[in-house]
């Protein structure tokens, strides 16, 4: 650690104003923060609270949380591809792994560098400080899209939600929309049939570096939430599998027991709010329940839960702090909104068998207006106390 | 001739491309705009018919503005837009069915577009017939130029063609090229709008 910061301030100079690097300098000062806490302090004057956590440790905090997800993702993805090539008896666990680390790696590269890429570059450009969001963003778009993905629709992707989801908006912490989730609805709307349709998109085809299986090309393999959609009344996985999230889906959001990891360990830490996070599940749960009591869905509350993007969303998309309400009481009804208007669109719109995404996108919409409502009450309340005193 | 561009005029005819523009700096007309700009062909079409009825709409209400009570100035003004609109949505359908087809009813809907009534309201009822007549002809320019650039966008990216001939090579196709079906719906229209007065802006200095 104290080789590092030598080496930092070492190649420093090079950056300041009249050095041979100065063009570099977010970056230089990106990375240089996002090793070592800054070492500056509040000014004086004025009352200051100052946590000794920043927003650059709050969003490794997160990508930590994910990493149980995209490994277990990763093996998942090698799984898949071995039993659609019916190869499963001859497939070790490391082989799976491997494969599916090949499988995913680019597209992790590719939004790191395209979303990176730009905002160094409109930090530069606008002389400001390098801006730390897009650390989660860009671990989690390649966990929300299947993975035959191609790596320039992703790259699209990504760069039109950092420019007109974020940085149009003000850059990190002034979003109205998820950008990881504006990645998606970008893909979803504008490729419909890479990313959901005709049921190959979900699984690995091709041999990567001698490893995996190559799969004919008849093959097909649907999500549940795609066969309930098609109209089958059971589902041809087993629950045990959904929990564990042997199931094809989304690189990172078929294991229930891996995002949970994450989930302990945001509530633990207190970067995730668990009122948020309950109230999503709550919603969904409540929505099922209701649905299926009605004979309009085949699936009980349980498994709507359980399948799909509903418990990565629930756990690390709605308790995005910059997007999500603000208010204490506010929170509540914007994570059972979530909820509730996610299993509505799986279950009355048979043209998405998904509707996590929609729900997230449409509630951070009207956070604001949840929040506002929240506090104007609480100001309302408070003047009724003063005058009737 | 030359007091008939004279610089008034001039300016009348030039200002609405520009530092003026109906869509990009006063924001009127975008329904439209959305609404017939996913391929460039009803695009064209759409700003010509425009242009055409703003003109002629401008010209008629100037002649005869000394003459409109008041009080009934804008059913006048609609009875005018009116009868021309319905005489561009015959000769559309009698000469360019197919685009007709198309603009469905947005033709029909130009009577409802506010840069007719704002062009006549704000210009047409207080100035002379041939600066009204060349007004109406800049502004419907203004108007289709916009819907120009955001069709020829939607039409190349959402559809890989341009005027209906294809553009975009098979060879991309054929090596995972994909169109991008956001682009045919008007939600992206609005961004590529959005886009358009984003560069006119940064372009002139004094509007921002």
């Amino acid at each position: 650690m104290n080789s590092l910061r030598k080496y930092f301030d070492k190649i420093k100079p090079n950056f300041e104003e009249g050095g041979k690097l100065h063009a570099f300098r977010s970056l230089y000062d990106g990375f240089e923060t996002f090793a070592f806490v800054p070492n500056t302090t509040a000014r004086v004057g004025g009352t200051h609270i100052h946590d000794a956590i920043d927003s650059k440790r709050i969003m490794s905090l997160v990508v930590i949380a994910l990493v149980p997800a995209l490994l277990f993702g990763m093996y998942n993805v090698g799984y898949q591809n071995a039993l659609a090539a019916g190869q499963l008896e001859n497939a070790t666990f490391w082989g799976m792994f491997f494969y599916g680390f090949l499988a995913v790696l680019p597209k992790l590269i590719v939004s790191y560098v395209v979303g990176l890429g730009i905002e160094f570059t409109v930090a530069q450009w606008k002389n400001e400080e390098i801006q730390e969001g897009f650390l989660v963003s860009g671990i989690i778009i390649p966990m929300i899209v299947p993975v035959n993905t191609p790596l320039w629709m992703l790259a699209i992707a990504v760069a039109f939600s950092v420019i007109f989801a974020k940085e149009i908006f003000g850059g990190t912490g002034m979003n109205i929309f998820n950008v990881a989730l504006i990645t998606r609805a970008f893909l979803f709307f504008s490729y419909p049939s890479c990313m959901t349709g005709d049921d190959t998109v979900w699984v690995a085809q091709d041999t990567i570096l001698g490893l995996g299986f190559a799969v004919p090309d008849t093959f097909s393999a649907a999500t549940p939430l795609g066969e309930i959609a098609a109209g089958a009344t059971a589902l041809s996985t087993s629950f045990c599998d959904q929990v564990v999230g042997l199931i094809p889906g989304s690189i990172g959001e078929t294991s229930v027991i891996a995002i949970a990891l994450g989930a302990l360990l945001l509530l633990w830490t207190g970067v995730a709010s668990w009122k948020t996070m309950l109230s999503v599940f709550v919603g969904g749960a409540l929505t099922g329940w209701f649905y299926n009591a009605l004979g309009l869905s085949p699936l009980d509350a349980c498994q709507h839960i359980v399948l799909g993007g509903f418990c990565f969303g629930a756990v690390f998309m709605a308790t995005d702090p910059v997007t999500s309400a603000r208010t204490e009481g506010g929170k509540w009804i914007y994570g059972f909104l979530i909820g509730f208007v996610a299993v509505t669109v799986r279950v009355l719109n048979p043209g998405y068998p998904e509707g996590m995404m929609l729900a997230i996108l449409l509630m951070n919409l009207f956070a604001p207006l949840i929040d506002y409502c929240f506090v104007s009450r609480n100001i309302s309340r408070r003047a009724k106390r003063l005058t009737s005193k | 001739m030359s007091t008939l561009f004279s610089k008034a005029n001039k300016e009348a005819l030039t200002s609405p491309l520009n530092l003026n523009n109906p869509v990009v700096v006063q924001v009127l007309g975008i329904c439209s705009a959305l609404a017939v700009t996913a391929q460039l062909e009803p695009a064209i079409v759409m700003g010509l018919s425009v242009t055409i009825i703003t003109a002629f709409s401008n010209l008629i209400i100037s002649l005869i503005r000394n003459s409109i009570p008041n009080r009934i100035r804008i059913i006048v003004q609609l009875v005018v837009v009116a009868a021309l609109v319905t005489i561009v949505s015959q000769v559309l359908k009698a000469f360019a069915y197919d685009v007709s087809v198309q603009l469905s009813v947005y033709v029909g809907l130009i009577i409802t577009n506010c840069i007719l009534m704002g062009r006549l309201e704000a210009f047409a009822m207080m100035n002379k017939p041939w600066p009204s007549f060349l007004d109406g002809i800049g502004n419907g320019i203004g108007y289709a130029i916009i819907l120009i650039i955001v069709g020829f966008f939607r039409e190349l990216l959402g559809a890989g063609t341009l005027l209906g001939l294809q553009v975009v090579p098979q060879w991309c196709y054929d090596h995972g090229y994909v169109n991008n079906g956001m682009m045919t719906m008007p939600a992206m229209s609005l961004i590529l709008v959005g886009c358009v007065i984003w560069a006119h802006r940064a372009y002139n200095k004094d509007l921002q």
